[in-house]
């Protein structure tokens, strides 16, 4: 194993006097597979490669195993780069695709045999290897892919999104393999990608970014519970956390209530800092709401839009009296009429409550 | 009713009136074929016309004057066996193709390479790299080119700067070649623009992987550049093959229609020329323009069966 620590200290991205990266600040620890997510735009992939060396660093350190590299040449940085494209040289072969880095670097030919052979052997792609990557299907072009970064025995892999341009069923059968690949080579790996189901089923950390700066950094699970704001908690998770706007109607001490559409929800956590009259935001996600008492704290009288079956769960798409939309996700096949009214419960260890500045209040 | 009345009946149904194949035609196209009718006149009488005539032409003896005397292979075994100049003008233009095509592609590249560094003012760069091209076979640009390399041309009063004492360019015969060479590799934005087209199609990640394996620039341009560049070099040299086999205004304007010194700038269409317009032998001008023709379908055939080693085409 060779695996390598990464920080990012104060790093900025300007392009002309345009920032797209603003002062990051980042420790990926050796061996742990971080994936970057966020929406379109947000700066993600900028970062991935400015780690890379691809692009340059405007301000601020990266430093690999505590090493300043933000002037080192790509090529000398130990790291080996999956692209979202696979980008395979068309007029080689895969064997010449893998051994092309090796050549490069003048590697005997017997440890470039040897080398293809074992990423071939793991990757299971020995039989391709004389045939061009048109002769490849998507599946097997990324494995070639990923097979030329594993040929180089880097310290660090990066993958940019490479599995959005294979389809639903082979994304998640290689979801499994890039995660088995990482804890059979054990090296520090960084994952970006938009899906937050690749990033809650991959990372063992998880960078969520928005507008080039981090918004939260945590385990899947840490961040899906606790999210530090609304952006954070609407992104992770699927179907997306519901949020209803309601304003503190009453501040009794540790149990203030909300007005939510004309229904006072009780809350059991105080609002510190807060008046009355003041907007909040509830958060539910629609796995945490339901139909009956049983399901927690009455939250709102809600009229059917859509029911969805999709067997073991149904999707309720409902609005509030004041129009907002909730989904809510129940057990089971459930006939409810469209266009009725139903009274929605939340659970109330696992709604979450945000300020006007999305600031999750705890 | 009788079956006689029955027949008699029926004979109507079985000679109903059915439209001709003609006015079939003319109902559903005939707008569209009245609108091709000047092309279709252009085409039979400007280029197929006179493509059979020529080629029946290169079986006769033909002055303009006296009607066509059939004379069978004679033109062409004459050109074979017979005609010093034929070889002559054969081998300027081959040493005139063999050396412009290559240079002028190896040049048109590099400055491809050049200006696809995303370099600011891209388009005036190309637009004036490429003026060449609209200028180079024009006679006024000949003219200027034989100004240039005359014995007090340009060339040579820059040359006397550095003490230099440069020949005439074009009334050398060693040197009046190589004068057309250069004007023709002058002449590289056409081809510049194709590779400029062609590299922008070079998918950016190549490079970018490529340079994490740390391939130096050099091995970039060999290994990952050219080889994704051939479908455009293998256009690019067929194309200015068949430019530089038919070339023949420079070598026209510079040697006054002669192709002296010594017959050093004897193109093959000059000579075909003179054939034809100087001393009006019609027919051995068809059958040297059919052997042209020949020589060129050769090579363009030849280079389609060798492109399968070397040109690599994504899909």
């Amino acid at each position: 194993m060779n695996a390598t620590s990464i920080g990012l200290k104060q790093v900025v991205k300007r392009y002309g006097d345009v920032e797209v990266i603003h002062g990051i600040d980042l420790d990926i620890e050796p061996g742990e597979f971080t994936v970057f997510v966020g929406p379109s735009g947000c700066g993600k992939s900028t970062l991935l490669r400015m780690i890379a060396g691809l692009e340059p660093i405007s301000g601020g350190s990266l430093l690999i195993d505590e090493q300043r590299m933000n002037d080192v040449p790509a090529s000398k940085r130990g790291i080996a780069m999956v692209f979202q494209s696979y980008a395979l040289y068309p007029h080689m072969s895969v064997y010449q695709n893998l051994a092309f880095g090796l050549e490069t670097a003048r590697f005997p030919k017997a440890e470039i045999e040897q080398r293809v052979q074992r990423a071939a052997g793991i990757l299971r792609i020995e039989p391709l290897l004389k045939r061009k990557p048109r002769q490849l299907s998507g599946g097997q072009r990324q494995r070639v892919a990923i097979g030329r970064a594993i040929v180089r025995e880097p310290r660090i892999f990066l993958f940019d999104e490479p599995l959005s341009n294979l389809d639903a069923e082979l994304r998640v059968q290689m979801r499994v393999e890039i995660a088995k690949l990482h804890h059979d080579l054990g090296n520090t790996m960084i994952y970006v990608t938009h899906d937050q189901v690749e990033a809650m089923t991959m990372a063992d950390k998880i960078v969520v970014l928005n507008s080039g700066v981090i918004e939260q950094v945590g385990a899947p699970l840490d961040l899906y519970n606790n999210p530090h704001n609304r952006f954070v908690a609407g992104f992770l998770g699927s179907p997306k956390m519901n949020f209803v706007e309601g304003t503190v109607a009453s501040l009794d001490g540790a149990a203030p209530t909300v007005n939510v559409g004309g229904t006072m929800v009780a809350l059991r956590r105080p609002l510190p800092g807060f008046g009355i009259g003041d907007k909040v935001t509830f958060g539910a996600r629609p796995e945490h709401m339901g139909l009956t008492e049983d399901a927690g704290t009455r939250f709102a009288d809600v009229r059917v839009d859509l029911v969805e079956q999709l067997g073991d769960t149904s999707m309720l798409y409902a609005s509030t009296a004041g129009g907002q939309p909730l989904t809510i996700a129940l057990e089971g096949q459930r006939q409810i009429a469209v266009g009725s009214t139903v009274t929605t419960y939340i659970d109330p260890a696992r709604y979450h409550v945000f300020g006007a500045d999305g600031t999750a209040i705890r | 009713m009788t079956a006689r009345s029955i027949g008699a009946d029926a004979a109507p149904y079985g000679r109903a009136v059915v439209p001709s194949v003609w006015s079939r035609l003319w109902s559903a196209n005939g707008p569209g074929y009245l609108f091709l009718l000047p092309w279709f006149i252009g085409f039979f009488g400007l280029t197929v016309g006179p493509i059979v005539t020529s080629f029946y032409l290169s079986f006769t003896n033909f002055d303009l004057l006296t009607p066509a005397e059939w004379v069978g292979f004679d033109n062409y075994a004459r050109m074979f066996t017979a005609d010093p100049k034929f070889a002559q003008s054969m081998r300027v233009t081959l040493l005139f193709v063999v050396f412009s095509v290559p240079l002028k592609l190896a040049f048109a590249l590099s400055i491809a390479l050049l200006l696809n560094r995303g370099m600011r003012g891209l388009p005036i760069y190309r637009a004036i790299f490429y003026l060449p091209s609209l200028l180079g076979a024009s006679v006024a640009i000949a003219v200027l080119w034989r100004q240039l390399f005359a014995g007090d041309g340009v060339v040579n009063d820059f040359l006397a700067i550095f003490g230099i004492q440069g020949p005439s360019w074009i009334s050398n015969p060693r040197t009046s070649l190589w004068t057309l060479i250069a004007l023709a590799v002058w002449q590289f934005g056409s081809p510049m623009i194709i590779f400029l087209a062609g590299l922008r199609q070079i998918p950016v990640d190549l490079y970018e992987a490529a340079s994490l394996d740390g391939a130096s620039k050099w091995r970039i341009f060999w290994k990952v550049t050219l080889p994704l560049l051939t479908p455009v070099v293998f256009f690019n040299a067929i194309i200015q093959t068949i430019e530089g086999f038919k070339s023949f205004t420079p070598a026209f304007i510079i040697s006054g229609g002669t192709g002296n010194p010594v017959n050093s700038t004897l193109f093959y269409t000059l000579y075909l020329y003179q054939e034809a317009f100087a001393f009006f032998r019609m027919g051995y001008a068809s059958a040297l323009a059919w052997v042209l023709l020949a020589i060129v379908a050769i090579f363009t055939g030849v280079s389609f069966l060798t492109s399968r080693y070397w040109v690599h085409y994504d899909d």
